[in-house]
């Protein structure tokens, strides 16, 4: 490739656009921390430090990253076939409950018991989006009001699950531990033994990572980023999706049955988001508690994959950025004693600029003369 | 008393109490889609607001400084929402993403600069008064703790929600600034051949809706609960807007949607007094499902603007 084919695709391609909007959130979130009387300079490097300064704090960035970056697959997928999946949230419960309940009733070897608790809990959460996909086909109703009831209704319905006396510990408001067999960890027994132990405290990198939670989930992550863009990209599936997402009528009258890849959209991604639940419970919490609230894990995969521009590889990238900036961004508050939701101001900032096209296109065009 | 009577009471009361942030917020939503605009980001306008609200009436030590402070604040985002949707074509739904994350973040890192680093403030020494307390209690034209009282002598934000339902349809329906509305949402290409000014009927409705939302906002914070705090609001804004469609985005229909959605959490506190738990959590899903029930059943017959979410260029023609 030329240099300035290069540079066309960069500054007008929508490569080019995210990261001017990145630049343009940082820009703004730089300035909020001015007037609010901090140095941004200051903090900004308090974040780069609370990402980067031991292996420890880059081993949780990707522990955060990892559900991040699935459900902004999930949104992502959705998005391509032209859906707007606000339902990752709901899915990412239905299959942290189902992983949980499968995690805990179920005894098989562990070579079973993990990729049963995953199916399990890609099943859910595929039905709860093939759900919002169906009504949206059959009924014409929109997928983000009906995403929007779903995810209360899978609230609910896994706050209710911990009333049950054979699930739930009563009185805690939390479900029973999963088995040993159906946890990612990474050497989770070993570590608590006295061999594990000693070699935390005499190994400094290596020790020092196996002081977070370190799990399978983000070669998980990974793999489904893979899949994503090689069945959107390399399948006939892929194809179709993407022509409905395009042009809907057009779509049609190629022959491609809309209604029925609308469902299919919406059940790989409500599949994808029902996996980040699976493997945040199967690898970090072991356990399911009553939410008070929502999460935030299926929101947080709108802003991954609209900053990714809807692709495999642009999820994990900004599924990275926002990891790191969660985990970084929280420890300005010690740091510098800057509020760290500075961080939301940026990412904000960022989805705003992504949605605005039109106004950076401007901006360009004004520099130039 | 008749026990049954006041336990009627005490769920009527809970209903109107709960239902009064999300009627604010829903009517915000109407009148924004009316004109064509989605706004998704009525979460993040009402969890402004609720923050705005309680933050001016911890330190003004005045309530009604706080509402009107708060409906501002939540103007300030449908003015954010206004620029980007009407003036640079922006997807409007990833914008109302936006505005979601900055209308909290902006809350909460505010908060912690006033309130020594807490996402939440301080209890207000005054809430939003119950105008009509007079007429309650030892001595009074009605005894307190009745079923007149709990039904009645609610704040004054819940009477203006319901005054507020009525203006919005008055206006909307009875008016040439509402005929205006509607007909940009429905077509705004015909609109500006007539000489309506889209660009500035849209901005007017998209303001509207966030200062709407800072209201119902702050008749979360400072009526239903003395402060603000980072779990108050958490979905409301998003029931709020499911309500508005339930309506089939008219005020009235706004209206009984949430009356509904207040109904579920008033009969759930109720029977979480009595000790019944287990029904909680599914009476608490049930109006989510009863939503989902009635949007199939609004089947072919479409009732949202025509030209919802459709981007208007006068450069087009």
């Amino acid at each position: 490739m030329t240099g300035t084919k290069l540079k066309e695709l960069f500054l007008k391609g929508p490569f080019g656009l995210t990261l001017i909007s990145i630049l343009l959130g940082f820009l703004v979130g730089a300035i909020v921390l001015l007037i609010a009387g901090f140095n941004p300079a200051e903090a900004y490097w308090a974040i780069l430090r609370g990402i980067f300064a031991k292996p420890k704090y880059v081993s949780y960035v990707i522990i955060y990253s990892t559900p991040l970056i699935i459900t902004g697959l999930s949104v992502a997928f959705a998005l391509r076939t032209g859906l707007f999946n606000i339902g990752a949230e709901g899915q990412f419960i239905v299959g942290a409950m189902a992983a949980a309940i499968a995690g805990y009733f179920i005894q098989l070897p562990m070579l079973l018991h993990v990729p049963l608790c995953l199916f399990l809990a890609m099943s859910a959460g595929a039905v709860w989006g093939g759900l919002a996909g169906h009504i949206k086909a059959r009924f014409g109703v929109h997928e983000v009001i009906s995403t929007i009831m779903l995810n209360w209704i899978a609230l609910y319905l896994s706050n209710w699950s911990l009333t049950l006396q054979s699930f739930g510990k009563q009185g805690t408001g939390k479900s029973h531990m999963i088995q040993e067999t159906a946890r990612i960890d990474l050497f989770g027994q070993w570590k608590i033994t006295e061999a594990g132990i000693e070699f935390i405290r005499s190994h400094k990198v290596l020790g020092d990572i196996l002081k977070s939670p370190v799990n399978l989930g983000i070669i998980f992550a990974l793999l489904f980023a893979f899949l994503m863009w090689y069945i959107l990209n390399k399948t006939t599936l892929g194809y179709e999706l993407r022509a409905v997402g395009f042009n809907p009528d057009a779509a049609e009258y190629g022959g491609i049955n809309v209604k029925k890849s609308i469902i299919t959209s919406m059940s790989i991604a409500g599949s994808l988001a029902g996996a980040a639940g699976a493997l945040q419970v199967m690898g970090v919490g072991h356990k399911i508690a009553k939410l008070a609230i929502m999460e935030g894990y299926g929101f947080d995969g709108i802003a991954v994959a609209l900053i990714g521009n809807n692709t495999g590889p642009g999820s994990v990238f900004a599924g990275f950025l926002f990891g790191g900036l969660k985990y970084g961004g929280a420890k300005i508050q010690d740091a510098v004693g800057a509020p760290t939701e500075v961080i939301n101001i940026v990412v904000g900032t960022i989805i705003l600029f992504v949605a605005m096209p039109k106004l950076i296109q401007m901006l360009l065009k004004f520099r130039k003369g | 008393m008749e026990p049954i009577i006041q336990d009627l009471g005490f769920i009527i009361g809970t209903t109107l109490m709960y239902s009064t942030p999300l009627i604010f917020t829903s009517l915000g939503g109407v009148i924004t889609e009316r004109s064509g605009v989605i706004n998704i980001g009525l979460e993040g306008m009402m969890y402004f607001g609720a923050f705005a609200g309680a933050a001016v009436a911890y330190f003004s030590q005045d309530p009604w400084l706080g509402l009107l402070c708060a409906a501002l604040g939540g103007a300030f985002w449908g003015l954010i929402h206004a620029i980007a949707c009407v003036s640079f074509s922006a997807e409007q739904i990833v914008s109302g993403i936006a505005i979601n994350f900055l209308g909290a973040g902006s809350a909460l890192f505010i908060s912690r600069l006033l309130f020594d680093g807490a996402t939440q403030t301080l209890t207000v020494a005054r809430k939003i008064p119950q105008p009509l307390d007079f007429l309650f209690g030892e001595g009074k034209m009605f005894a307190s703790s009745g079923f007149t009282d709990l039904v009645f002598n609610r704040f004054a934000t819940v009477y203006l929600a319901f005054f507020l339902v009525f203006v919005v349809w008055f206006v909307l329906y009875k008016t040439q600034l509402g005929m205006r509305v509607r007909a940009v949402g429905e077509n705004p290409e015909a609109a500006n051949t007539l000489g309506i000014n889209v660009t500035r009927i849209r901005y007017g409705a998209v303001i509207m809706s966030g200062f709407f939302a800072g209201l119902g906002g702050a008749a979360m914070s400072i009526a239903v609960v003395s402060r603000f705090s980072n779990t108050l609001i958490s979905g409301h804004g998003f029931i709020a807007l499911a309500a508005m469609i339930f309506g089939k985005w008219k005020p009235q229909g706004a209206l009984v949607a949430c009356l509904l959605f207040g109904a579920a959490k008033g009969l759930e506190i109720f029977l979480g007094s009595k000790g019944v738990p287990v029904a909680g959590d599914i009476l608490a899903m049930l109006p989510y499902v009863l939503t989902i029930i009635i949007l199939i059943g609004f089947v072919g017959k479409t009732t949202a603007p025509a030209a919802i979410g459709k981007i208007f260029d006068k450069g087009d023609h």
